[in-house]
This record gives structure tokens, C-alpha cells and sequence, in this order.
């Protein structure tokens, strides 16, 4: 039996901006299974980010509930969620930016330990920082050197051991390889899978690139100005996706195959302000599938049938 | 379709000189390329794409960058050979350039019209307001209302700024257009809609264009020919359908190996090992041989030849070249 390690509910975080309320994310519901990862896919500014950190409480929430282990961790005090910190750690999607340019490599590594008060020697310290940096294929000469020094694969492994150092149960992982060449992007996703199956990780597996997003996930949810507009297991949505939105997108990959004539299907227009956004259906203004009803009311994201989910009239309302 | 030779580029070479050594971004790179026709120009970050860009349009920075040899001939005529002034009226005319970074390469403070008829009047004789009446019809072209030709850069979206851009590179029907990673920074329902409308444009306007990309997709999707470069040299080139089916330069089928495709339940990825090499570094013989699964002692050594194995499929790996052999 799968058990459920993260479960969100009525998630909400908004912004303000001068020119009025900023939906950033906007009432989600999502779980998932230990040792499973679900991948979150959407175009920039769909809010997957926020999603991310607003689950480890990098951002307050604006309201919803995040339970971890069946407890609300939005309801965390102080020492709570120092614990709960060492258990839920995040990968970043810059590894130019997100690492201190001061700290040698094995420094970086052995500031978790440091930071959470692990009482261990000096030498036992070295001793986990050599054992991670092995972990995540870096040559023990690396310690002294400087992330400057460094490409962006192997910083980002240093990204990786770092979030390892405490025996995390959930990583955030967001957009990880986007900043990477594919044949280092192949590396280091391959690196993040046997992790996962190493250790037993949960992931979050934040990304733009449905592709990236296929080959890690066991169930995905698309993320429109957001809202989750469709979510289900990792093959269906391929070979059949239901919201229209799904569908542009899946379209709009360029496959790397000179025999695919798919027919593609062009969306018009940008994607709108998510700054106090109109009722009904937010994909309105571009879907090539609206009708009157999407104007005005919001659709609920509701089963289609087992595992499948999706948030659009038309679709539900011919499944009856 | 005329199927004349446009451009044609020989054993160029460009240095970067620096104070921890020379850079080889470009090394002996040969590349030719016919009337109306699009080349990918293939690569990772650090490959010398951008590089090459840079010497067709002799745009260099000097120093550090200097284009050691090799001849580029447009329309039969060398590039390396002309004067700053020459080159100055090719620029933008005959051979223009569509850049990566829409939010960076428009100029902030002028309206949109106005950079647009910046070239035209720079090119062609016509007055100021024929040149702003000409860049409000480019504009049209590319999806914009003339409306809008009086705002600034700002007032538009990624995706808009690009096809700006695309504007000013096509407004004076140039022959040869190179569009460095056009849609990179871009969402990809955006992507769609800029490389529709690059394609259904370069039909319209019969133009060549190079496509600067590291998306191999993008190059399924709009190229006719294939280069695929590394550390400065193109390794293997050939016709899109060719090279897909039946790639031969251990790099490129590493380099499909890479990436995750959305039509295969495949479940590992098979990456190149290791990393690009340092260019102020190469490594002696074929600079892939540290990487290549299938390197002898011979790669080490030996620069490999530029082998034409059959259907104008070319190849730099010393594998090939055994097989014609035996």
C-alpha cells in the first residue's frame, strides 16, 4: 500500500503588487507517495515555483493546508520546523547563483551539519562530507576548490550532496537541469533517479520541459497561471491528454524526429496577467475548445476517472 | 528552387587571445550553404556557434577575438577580404542577424517603428517617413498591428520583442539570415508561434538561413541541413534526414542518446561521459577522444579527415574513414 508523504490542500499564495492581488498559486490540491515524485510542469509564471516553496514554507502561505506526514506543517512553531527543515530540503534551479562564491566546495557540503548544531567532530564531519561528495560522483580533489572554478553540472551535484547532507525524505527539486547542457542534464537526472532509489527519496519535480518531466515523474500535474489544470500518471498524459492546455503544450515540443507530422496545434496570444484575474476559466482567452460557460465560471479540477484528473467544462461535459 | 550556392566558408579559424592563453573557439571550419536553405548549426554551450555567427558578419570583438584564416565567400565574394565600410552596407542587408536575448538586444529607450526603419533607412534610399511606413508593413508581417509601432520594448512580452526582432533582420529582404538560439528564451507555446512564423517568412522571402541551436528538436522541425559542432569544429554534417536516421559521429549519437524523448518509454538516459573540453586546451588528435566511447590509440594522435561517406553525409571520425579502406 502507497503511502501518502506530502498531501496539499486548498493551497493558496497570493502577492501584493500595486496593481492589486497577484494570484500566484491559487487553490491546489495535489499529494504525493513516498518514494514517488510528481512532477510539475508549466510555462514561467504559472506559479510552479512558488508551489515549491511555498510547500517547504520558504513563503508563507496565503492560506490551505500543507500536511507532511498527516501534519499540518503550516501550523509548524519555531523548533517544529527547524525539524521539519532537516527532513524537506531543496534542489535550486541556478547553480551559478545559488551557491555561496566564498565557500570552498567541502565547506558548502558541511554547513547543514553545521547549521542544524550536529554535534559530531571535525574529522567525523570530514568523513560525511567526502562520503556525499562521493555519493553524487565528485572527485575528492574538488574539496578545496571554489564554485567558480566549477561547470554547471558538477555545481550542481555540489546543489545535490548538499540537500542530501541530512538524510532528507523530500527534495524539492526545482527546474534542476535547466541551466545545463543535455548531455550534462542526462548525467545529472540520472544521478537524481538512482538517488531516488538509494535512499528512498520523495520529490517535487519542478520544470518547464515536459520531456525532463516524463522521464523523472510518476505522476504529473500542469500548471496553468496557477491553478493545476490536469493531473494524472506519467503515460496517459502523453498518449491521451485532456485539457486543451495538455494538449498545445505536448504540441508544441519540438521532437527530435524528422518522420513526426503531428498535427499541431498553435496557441494565439501570450499568457495573461495572473494580477487579479477574471472568474471562469483562466485558459479562456487562448483555448481553441471554449465555450460560454468557461467566461464565467471557474472549472474544478474533478476525477475523470481512476488517477485522472482535470479542470475543464468541456472535457467533463463530454463524459457526461 | 535554385539550388545555387549562397555561402561558402573555408578553414575559418577564430582565436579569442586572452592573458591565460588562446581560446580556439573555431577551428578549420568548413560549411557551405545554397539559396533558401536552412542549416542547424548544432551544439553545446562553449562549441563556437555563436563564434562563427560572429565571423560570417565580422563582428569579432577584436580584442580579444581574432579571425586568424579561412575565406567566407557570399555570393562569390570573400568577407574576410572587405574594408569596415564594405562590410558596414552588408550588415543588416545582405546578411542579417536575429539574436538570442530579446529582452537585451532591442534598444530600450527607441520605439519599436523607429528601430525597425533604423536599417531600412540605413540600406535603402527613402525618406524617413517611407522608412517608418515600411517598418509598420514588417511589422503587420510579423503578427504585430502597426498600431503599436510607436511603443518601446518594454510594452511587450518575450515572445513579441522576438518578433521584432525578426522584423528589423528581415526588413531589407536580406539572402542570408542567422538566427542565434531565436527561440531559447522563450516558454515553448510561445516557441511554436515564433518558429511557425520564422518558417512561414523564410518561404515568403527565399531566404537562407543558418539556425543556431542546442535543441535538436527545433532542428527536426524547421532545418533542411544538419552540422553538428564540437569544440570548434563541425564533426559531422548532412542532409536532416540523414543525419536523424542514421547519425555516425560517436558525438552526435551520444548527443540524441541525451535526451529524454516524449515518444519513447525509454528509462535510463545513455549521456556522453565527461565534459566539454577546455578550448584554451584541446586535447591533441580528434578533441572528442577523451569523451568517445570508441577511441584507439590513433585518436589521440590524429586529426581526423572530413570523410564523405556517400549522399553528401560528411564525417570527421578516423571510424569512417577505416570502413572505406577495408
Amino acid at each position: 500500500m502507497t503511502e501518502k508523504l506530502l498531501e496539499v490542500k486548498n493551497l493558496k499564495k497570493y502577492f501584493k503588487t500595486a496593481k492589486g492581488l497577484l494570484h500566484a498559486v491559487d487553490d491546489i490540491n495535489f499529494s504525493i507517495n513516498k518514494g514517488e515524485t510528481l512532477g510539475l510542469v508549466g510555462e514561467s509564471g504559472c506559479g510552479k515555483s512558488t508551489t515549491g516553496r511555498v510547500v517547504l514554507r520558504l513563503l508563507e502561505a496565503s492560506g490551505g493546508e500543507v500536511l507532511f506526514n498527516g501534519e499540518d506543517i503550516l501550523q509548524y512553531n519555531k523548533k517544529q520546523m527547524s525539524a521539519f527543515r532537516e527532513n524537506a530540503q531543496i534542489v535550486f534551479q541556478d547553480p551559478f547563483a545559488s551557491l555561496n562564491p566564498r565557500m570552498s566546495v567541502s565547506e558548502i557540503i558541511a554547513e547543514p551539519f553545521i547549521i542544524n548544531k550536529k554535534s559530531m567532530s571535525k574529522t567525523e564531519r570530514y568523513q560525511k562530507v567526502k562520503k556525499l561528495m562521493e555519493t553524487v560522483g565528485l572527485a575528492s580533489r574538488l574539496e578545496n576548490t571554489y564554485p567558480h572554478e566549477l561547470d554547471g553540472g558538477r555545481r550542481q551535484r555540489i546543489g545535490i550532496a548538499r540537500a542530501l547532507a541530512l538524510n532528507p525524505s523530500f527534495i524539492v527539486q526545482d527546474e534542476p537541469v535547466s541551466a545545463l547542457d543535455v548531455s550534462i542534464q542526462a548525467q545529472i537526472l540520472n544521478l537524481m533517479e538512482d538517488l531516488q532509489k538509494e535512499f528512498g527519496l520523495t520529490y517535487l519535480f519542478i520544470s518547464h520541459d515536459l520531456s525532463v518531466i516524463k522521464h523523472v515523474s510518476n505522476n504529473i500535474a500542469v500548471m496553468y497561471l496557477g491553478k493545476i489544470v490536469e493531473m494524472t500518471d506519467f503515460s496517459s498524459i502523453f498518449k491521451d491528454p485532456l485539457h486543451p492546455y495538455t494538449k498545445a503544450l505536448l504540441s508544441a515540443i519540438p521532437i527530435p524526429n524528422v518522420d513526426d507530422d503531428l498535427e499541431r496545434i498553435l496557441l494565439e496570444g501570450d499568457v495573461p496577467s495572473p494580477i487579479a484575474p477574471p472568474p471562469g476559466c483562466r485558459f479562456y482567452g487562448r483555448c481553441f475548445m471554449r465555450k460560454d460557460i468557461c467566461k464565467d465560471v471557474t472549472p474544478e479540477l474533478l476525477q475523470v476517472s481512476e488517477g485522472r484528473y482535470c479542470a475543464c467544462h468541456v472535457v467533463h461535459g463530454q463524459d457526461g | 528552387m535554385s539550388k545555387e550556392k549562397l555561402l561558402d566558408i573555408e578553414k575559418l579559424t577564430i582565436h579569442y587571445v586572452t592573458d591565460d592563453g588562446v581560446v580556439c573557439a573555431v577551428n578549420d571550419l568548413n560549411l557551405s550553404l545554397d539559396r533558401g536553405e536552412t542549416v542547424g548549426l548544432v551544439g553545446e554551450t562553449g562549441a563556437g556557434k555563436t563564434t562563427t555567427a560572429l565571423g560570417i558578419l565580422r563582428l569579432v570583438p577584436n580584442p580579444p577575438g581574432k579571425i586568424i584564416g579561412g575565406k567566407i565567400f557570399l555570393d562569390g565574394e570573400n568577407l574576410i577580404a572587405k574594408t569596415e565600410s564594405e562590410m558596414r552596407k552588408i550588415r543588416g542587408n545582405k546578411v542579417s542577424m536575429i539574436f538570442q536575448d530579446p529582452m537585451t538586444s532591442l534598444n530600450p529607450v527607441i520605439p519599436i517603428g523607429e528601430q525597425i526603419a533604423e536599417v531600412i533607412s540605413l540600406h535603402e534610399r527613402v525618406t524617413a517617413k517611407e522608412a517608418l511606413k515600411k517598418a509598420e508593413e514588417m511589422l503587420e508581417k510579423v503578427g504585430i498591428g502597426a498600431e503599436r509601432s510607436k511603443e518601446f520594448p518594454h510594452q511587450f512580452s518575450g515572445g513579441m520583442r522576438q518578433r521584432v526582432g525578426i522584423a528589423i533582420a528581415l526588413a531589407c529582404n536580406p539572402e542570408l539570415l542567422i538566427a542565434d538560439e531565436p527561440t531559447t528564451a522563450l516558454d515553448v507555446t510561445i516557441q511554436a508561434q515564433v518558429l511557425e512564423l520564422m518558417r512561414g517568412l523564410k518561404k515568403e522571402f527565399n531566404t537562407a538561413m543558418i539556425m543556431i541551436t542546442h535543441d535538436l528538436g527545433i532542428v527536426a522541425k524547421i532545418c533542411d541541413k544538419v552540422a553538428i559542432m564540437y569544440a570548434g569544429s563541425i564533426v559531422e554534417f548532412a542532409d536532416k534526414y540523414d543525419l536523424f536516421k542514421n547519425p555516425k559521429h560517436p558525438y552526435t549519437v551520444g548527443l540524441f542518446g541525451s535526451i529524454p524523448n516524449i515518444k519513447n518509454d525509454d528509462d535510463t538516459l545513455k549521456p556522453i561521459m565527461g565534459l566539454m573540453p577546455d578550448p584554451s586546451n584541446l586535447p591533441s588528435g580528434c578533441p572528442f577522444h577523451p569523451r568517445c566511447e570508441q577511441a584507439g590509440a590513433e585518436c589521440a594522435q590524429v586529426v581526423p579527415a572530413n570523410v564523405d561517406i556517400g549522399n553528401n553525409h560528411f564525417v570527421k571520425c578516423v571510424l569512417f574513414r577505416k570502413q572505406e579502406v577495408e
